[in-house]
């Protein structure tokens, strides 16, 4: 380049970069707008940037240097002398072999102890990962709290359920869905856990605990987001698509007296991502 | 002035003959032996804009009726957390540029260091003795994906808090001890109160000073060992050509970082990045879709996609759960393999020697084959990541894009992989400069030759 254009060039960055950064900070005076900061800072920073590596590129010394490399291998008498100042130290230390044994129970011990505190930052896993806070009986409340009339989920609506007095709660999110007549093949044993045409599944996924959130009403499946899992909701919420290989623990459900769905009991296994002492229950 | 200083540093310190030899460093001259700096500049970056957003950022998770700028949310019971990241986005101002520049940083951040190790990877920059800085290079990859994990799961938005519940999930599915790790990092079962004011420590805190000292390791290592260079005349194993740190390499590496600065504060003011407010705060009853982490968890996400309904179950019981092999084996196995591979290589080829001199990647067509192979099938997964997407843009089901990405995971990198082998000898044996000098009869025949 012609070194005239180049002064000229690197003059005009570093000229550009300070009216931008004026400007930016009339723009952050006046208020602030995101789009104009960035475009005002980016100008800003790129024509120092600009100038400097023009310059380097222009006007600096490039490649022409040459240096000698140090051995990075010491020399065997270095190597030597290294190891006896280690060997001096440690055969010092050595002859008061107790006290080295003492002194490393000591330390070892005080490692020990000092693991304890890492226990507070979480308790014993235990059977909280299997129950939920469905019991039989307990009324079956939409997200607002509001118990369920038994007519007002319709054949292929879906509505995310919670037991009552634990709306919100991370692991016992259901979700209740109308099937048609005669489609739901209940497995063995859970005849009596539907009621109408409705059906209740955890809607936490089997494979890493996403909601459940898509349902196709026309094939009455239900749709993971997170990594595609299908589950086949008549055939008991089996898994026929996708990542997951267990199917969604059924919640059992009825109507009361007043008409509102309540549960019979808790889901037919833990729900949510599975873990190695889960209790497999199909 | 700066004359008078070192004088008098000198007089103190017996600084002179330690200022010379910094000064006058020789460092060779190679544009891909920039790409370790935009990554040191990217996390400069990211400190300077993170650092900001700590005087506005609130860890809490207590609820509060947002009531602030953006209208949609207004009423809405949200965490403080989420509440303070949309006070950042609208009402500090400069905030929402240097929220969406910090995360555009981490994508580079990250981005960088994976460029930057296949530069080292296929030019054999790894090889004895920067075998032990290849160590520290990849052990700072690790900490870097995984403080952006930490980070983009700050806001408590949905999003995020569905990643939670997955990271969760593949604690969970460790045997023998994943529940007991859940519950150490989690504090109990998911969601546990407090899990964002953890995440916050270990991603303001312990990982960013983690990953200051062993930075600061491998660049002593760069500087105590000094740069390879690529082969060319008056260039030998035991010396260094190239230009001086003082004034060149200075005043050039300043520039750099003024560039990779531009860049993301541009980006952070004109492309939208993790708008949480779409997002909306966290409910562990509802989720996104689509939803895909930041790019480099996406082989992650992929391998968690693709891989097939497979548990190990005895007694009764679970015992090994299905996200165990793509998301606790595969990673480990990944890193295992990238902390290993100068020592296998060495073993496998029997070359224990030190080398100062670069290879150029066809000179070891080999390597240089394994590594495309293994871009491809990361790559892959990859794509993976966004099966959902692909099957909404091809209007197909979603399950075949899975089936097809399952035999491609496996087909294109072999194809990749023997492509490279055939193109590199064929490189070799033209004698071409570059690849896009070759002659297309030259590509044909070696792959006639070589399949």
């Amino acid at each position: 380049m012609n070194q005239n254009r180049a002064t000229h060039l690197i003059s005009g960055a570093f000229v550009v970069s300070a009216v931008a950064s004026v400007s930016l900070a009339v723009v952050y005076a006046v208020g602030g707008t995101a789009w104009l900061e960035g475009t005002l800072l980016g100008i800003a920073l790129a024509g120092i940037g600009v100038g400097l590596i023009l310059w380097a590129k222009e006007y600096l010394p490039i490649g022409e240097e040459v240096q000698q490399r140090d051995s990075l291998e010491p020399e065997p008498s270095e190597e030597e002398e290294a190891e006896d100042a280690l060997e001096e130290g440690i055969h010092a230390i050595g002859r008061r072999s107790l006290l080295v044994k003492l002194g490393a129970m000591a330390a070892g011990a005080l490692g020990v102890a000092a693991l304890f505190p890492i226990r507070s930052l979480g308790g014993r896993p235990g059977t909280e990962l299997i129950t939920t806070p469905w019991y039989d009986g307990v009324r079956v409340v939409d997200e607002d709290g509001q118990p369920i009339a038994a007519d007002r989920v319709e054949v292929g609506q879906v509505l995310t359920v919670f037991p009552e007095g634990a709306v919100g709660s991370g692991d016992a999110v259901a979700l209740v869905i109308g099937l048609p007549d005669g489609v739901n093949q209940p497995l063995p044993g859970r005849e009596d856990w539907s009621v109408g045409g409705l059906v209740s599944y955890s809607k936490l996924c089997t494979h890493v605990g996403c909601p459940v959130g898509l349902y196709e009403p026309t094939s009455q499946q239900l749709f993971c987001p997170c990594h595609q899992s299908v589950f086949d909701v008549p055939a008991g919420a089996n898994p026929v698509g996708g990542p997951a290989a267990r199917p969604l623990p059924q919640l059992p459900i009825d109507v009361d007296d007043a008409g509102y769905l309540i549960a019979t009991g808790g889901f037919s296994g833990a729900p949510g991502a599975g873990f190695w002492w889960r209790p497999d229950d199909d | 002035m700066i004359k008078r200083l070192l004088v008098a540093l000198d007089n103190r310190l017996n600084a002179a003959s330690f200022t010379r030899r910094t000064l006058t460093k020789v460092f060779p001259d190679h544009w891909s032996f920039m790409l370790g700096e935009i990554a040191l500049y990217a996390f400069l970056m990211l400190v300077l804009t993170g650092v900001f957003l700590t005087f506005f950022f609130d860890a809490s998770q207590a609820t509060t009726t947002y009531n602030g700028t953006y209208q949609p949310l207004n009423g809405v019971e949200v965490s403080q957390a989420f509440r303070s990241v949309l006070d950042i986005s609208f009402d500090v101002r400069a905030g929402l540029v240097m929220r969406q520049a910090h995360h555009w940083a981490a994508l580079i951040f990250v981005a960088a260091i994976i460029v930057h190790l296949c530069r080292i990877f296929f030019t054999g920059a790894f090889r004895k003795p920067r075998d032990i800085n290849w160590v520290v290079g990849v052990t700072l990859l690790l900490l870097a994906i995984f403080n952006g994990f930490t980070g983009y799961s700050l806001p408590d938005d949905l999003l995020s808090g569905i990643g939670l519940r997955v990271l969760y999930s593949i604690a969970l599915s460790i045997p023998l001890v994943g529940t007991w790790l859940a519950y150490l990092v989690f504090g109990g079962e998911f969601p546990a109160e407090g899990i964002i004011s953890r995440l916050y420590s270990i991603h303001i805190m312990i990982i960013p000073l983690t990953i200051g000292a062993i930075l600061t390791i491998h660049l002593a290592l760069v500087w105590h060992q000094k740069h390879a260079q690529f082969k060319g005349p008056g260039r030998t194993e035991s010396n260094v050509v190239g230009s001086r740190l003082w004034p060149t390499y200075a005043v050039k590496s300043v520039g750099l970082f003024f560039m990779v600065a531009a860049v993301i504060m541009a980006l952070g003011g004109l492309f939208q990045i993790n708008p949480v407010w779409f997002f909306g705060p966290f409910d562990p009853a509802q989720v996104t879709s689509p939803a895909q982490p930041d790019w480099y968890m996406g082989w992650m996400e992929g391998a968690l996609r693709l891989f097939p309904p497979w548990e190990i179950g005895a007694f009764d019981h679970v015992i090994v759960p299905a996200p165990f092999f793509p998301a606790v084996l595969l990673p480990g196995i990944t890193f295992a393999f990238l902390y290993a591979w100068p020592f296998l290589e060495a073993w496998l080829t029997g070359d224990h020697d030190a080398h100062n001199l670069l290879d150029r990647p066809r000179d070891r067509p080999i390597r240089t084959s394994l590594g495309v192979a293994t871009l491809g099938f990361y790559i892959m997964l990859l794509v993976a990541g966004s099966n959902d997407l692909i099957a909404k843009w091809l209007l197909v089901n979603v399950g075949a894009v899975t089936n097809v990405l399952r035999v491609l995971l496996f087909v294109v990198p072999v194809f990749a992989g023997l492509l490279t082998f055939s193109l590199l000898r064929g490189l070799v044996a033209s004698g071409a400069r570059r690849l896009t000098d070759m002659p297309a009869s030259a590509v044909w025949q070696s792959w006639k030759r070589d399949n």
